[in-house]
């Protein structure tokens, strides 16, 4: 009895020791499209078509895949081999492009592809195949699903994120406010709202007094402008494109319109709204940010900049130095880099997924100072802070706390 | 003489039966990606026999064919999503209703003659994008969302994969409105047809209601356009206004003049050529794919000026000539 009981302790510490010391004896595991030497990773960009002006954010990844194997021979000693194709924005096109990166050139995991239709188009196919698809190029809240599509996680702060950001900014700091919201009439544009009116909780109604849409073909929105002042709002939130973006702000301010106004991140370049609204018109405008934009004057000289600067030059030397996407487009890469090295050698789908799924305070270059990625068993959604901002005139001033 | 003509039949058919045990077996030997592919193919080879009946066969040329490929689709996938309609049972549904909307919109169009027709039908390629987000329709379009439906499986006990069973499937709708197609256009009907396209004023003093079979052309092309649509959405499982844009339809408008105008078999050739030259295009240059989708073009354009089928019909009759008695 005595023998056996000891026999058994001792058998359970050779196990306890055998079990502790596995992960230094690991072995080698991979999945499709790893190997000792090599990484398939599989993505889709529109290069033609009605959107190709996104495409520059493929061009930026496969950029960065290049330098990472030339500069520093990869990752943990294998090289990224980035299979990058054009899907033209169409969403059968994707399916099939998607198919090929899947089943023909067997990559490990596909990243980054772009749009929200497109993504959609296949969403159901590859979380049947269980193919990692990690960080994808669009804002929509639908990625952050873990529960019903435990193999895609999306990237960038999200739609209804944001809105609920502004909400609980104006809660705090007008809470008289009478709000007027202008919206797109589609799922973007819904996606906002409805984290927007979320935001505020049962107070909604005390809040929002007057939503107007406007459809993507409209000429003009000028009269959807004109009835959000007569509608007494004193605070506007602004959910539109660039194009109606910049028509709004100049609208409301040649009507005599002055609320608190808020504007969405997708429209927040100075260059291509405030600039044709006026930069006079557009003081004081509120927005939101994660990562830096490349014509600020405050990063010019900051050495994150110098050295994505320096690597832009030299890998993609065509591609715009101007461009917010090529900074999105290289700190998204730098997400999938750090995972990949998180993966070790254990470079299966299982493996990867779980890695992407338990990012810990990742901290990137040119992100806004204090903003972090993180993600969970049951947090698919890695940037979820954003940093509120205001326009003086001139450039953008951040203010306040990181938030989110 | 006669003798020799039967032979050239005989020929025809040893062809046709040949290609078609070629398209049975390929699959087995394929991948199921590849078998996806092949079938996209046979789908725009659907589509482009009913394009090519309109502009091949009776001269009127349509840059709005993606609408009715589009109708098609739709019609399937909000069948199958609403309703639990089986995939097959959504197939002469699309066909009936594209007909009648190809019907429809040809009545006015009638009017319109060549490039005043194609100008009109892009109005309609153009506008078709932006009807299916129409907010009034979003409760069965899904708006900008799209509709995704489920993959058919095979019928219990076939060895065969999900791609694989719906090539077949593909493959059997196909070669069955090839046939129906041969059958219109070889008769009194299929007649009438060339013969409004050569001389519409010879042809109505024969007694041709010409304004009858442009309608009814019009109608019967965009129901095989609207049948390719409906079996496109099953194989991709995926529906969205994005999907159908005007590039769709002057694709298709390429394919019946790169397969060759008024021929059924160039179909064939045009649908493997708008399936598969933007793939090597791409895979050429990623800077700039459709200039070298333009080089392929107007390089097939200066060799096959009458489409593959076409050349392929003009190399047959230069062999014969040469090694024939």
């Amino acid at each position: 009895m005595m023998l056996t009981r000891r026999t058994s302790l001792a058998l359970g510490a050779v196990l306890g020791l055998a079990l502790g010391a596995n992960p230094a004896l690991a072995q080698k595991k991979y999945g499709p499209g790893a190997s000792d030497t090599e990484i398939k990773i599989g993505n889709t960009n529109p290069y033609s078509g009605p959107a190709s002006s996104y495409g520059t954010i493929g061009k930026t990844q496969a950029a960065y895949f290049e330098m990472l194997n030339k500069e520093k021979g990869g990752i943990n000693g294998r090289k990224v081999n980035f299979i990058t194709l054009d899907d033209g924005y169409s969403p059968p096109k994707t399916v099939e492009q998607v198919r090929r990166l899947v089943e023909q050139d067997q990559v490990l995991a596909v990243f980054a592809t772009l749009g929200t239709p497109t993504n959609t188009a296949f969403h159901k196919y590859i979380n049947g195949k269980k193919v990692p698809h990690l960080f994808l190029a669009t804002g929509a809240t639908k990625w952050n699903d873990p529960k019903n599509h435990p193999w895609t996680i999306g990237w960038q702060p999200n739609y209804q994120t944001e809105a609920a950001i502004y909400a609980s900014y104006i809660m705090r700091n007008h809470p008289n406010a009478k709000v007027g919201v202008l919206y797109q009439n589609d799922d973007y544009g819904k996606d906002y709202l409805h984290g927007f009116l979320a935001g505020f909780g049962d107070k909604v109604k005390q809040y929002v007094v007057a939503q107007v849409s406007y459809e993507v073909t409209d000429a003009t929105v000028d009269s959807q402008i004109i009835s959000l002042k007569g509608s007494g709002a004193d605070t506007f939130f602004n959910i539109t494109i660039p194009k109606f973006a910049a028509q709004a702000v100049r609208k409301a301010y040649d009507i005599d319109w002055k609320p608190t106004q808020f504007l969405n991140n997708v429209s927040n370049s100075i260059g291509s709204v405030l600039q044709p609204a006026g930069l006079e018109k557009s003081k004081g405008i509120i927005s939101s940010r994660y990562y830096i934009d490349p014509t600020e004057p405050e990063i010019q000289n900051h050495p994150d900049f110098k050295e994505w600067l320096a690597f832009m030059k030299k890998y993609y030397p065509d591609g715009a130095l101007n461009e917010p996407f090529n900074v999105y487009a290289y700190l998204s890469a730098k997400t999938l880099e750090h995972v990949l090295r998180q993966c070790g050698d254990d470079l299966t789908r299982e493996n990867l997924i779980k890695q992407a799924a338990s990012i810990k305070n990742l901290k990137l270059p040119m992100m806004v100072e204090g903003i972090l990625l993180n993600t969970g068993p049951n947090d698919f959604a890695p940037i979820e802070q954003m940093q509120l901002i205001r326009f003086d005139g001139e450039k953008w001033v951040p203010f306040g706390d990181i938030l989110g | 003489m006669r003798t020799a003509a039967l032979q050239q039949r005989h020929w025809r058919r040893l062809g046709l039966v040949a290609a078609l045990l070629f398209a049975c077996v390929l699959p087995l030997l394929l991948t199921d990606f590849r078998v996806f592919q092949l079938t996209m193919a046979l789908i725009y080879a659907i589509a482009l026999i009913g394009l090519n009946m309109l502009t091949g066969y009776n001269g009127q040329i349509s840059l709005g064919h993606g609408a009715f490929y589009a109708v098609g689709a739709y019609t399937a996938a909000i069948l199958m999503d609403r309703y639990g309609v089986p995939y097959w049972a959504t197939l002469p549904v699309a066909g009936v209703l594209c007909f009648g909307v190809g019907f429809l919109f040809g009545m006015p169009a009638l009017r319109l003659e060549g490039l005043y027709l194609a100008l009109a039908t892009f109005a309609l390629a153009v506008a078709a994008p932006q009807i299916l987000k129409y907010k009034h329709l979003e409760q069965w379009t899904g708006g900008v969302q799209g509709i995704v439906i489920f993959k058919p499986d095979p019928p219990a006990g076939l060895p065969v994969s999900q791609d694989q069973w719906l090539y077949y499937f593909t493959l059997a709708v196909l070669v069955g409105m090839f046939v129906i197609a041969w059958n219109l256009l070889r008769g009194r009907t299929g007649r009438a047809i060339v013969a409004i396209r050569d001389h519409p004023i010879a042809a109505s003093t024969m007694g041709i209601n010409v304004a009858l079979y442009k309608t009814l052309t019009f109608g019967v092309s965009a129901l095989y356009t609207g049948i390719a649509g409906a079996l496109g959405a099953i194989v991709v499982q995926f529906v969205a206004p994005d999907s159908f844009t005007i590039f769709l339809s002057i694709s298709l408008l390429v394919g019946i003049v790169v397969g060759g105008l008024a021929s059924l078999s160039g179909a064939v050739f045009g649908g493997l050529f708008i399936q598969f030259v933007p793939n090597v295009a791409d895979s050429i240059s990623k800077a700039a794919p459709w200039a070298i989708y333009g080089i392929f073009l107007i390089g097939f354009m200066y060799l096959m000026p009458s489409g593959v089928a076409g050349a392929l019909g003009g190399g047959w009759a230069w062999l014969r000539r040469r090694y024939g008695r």
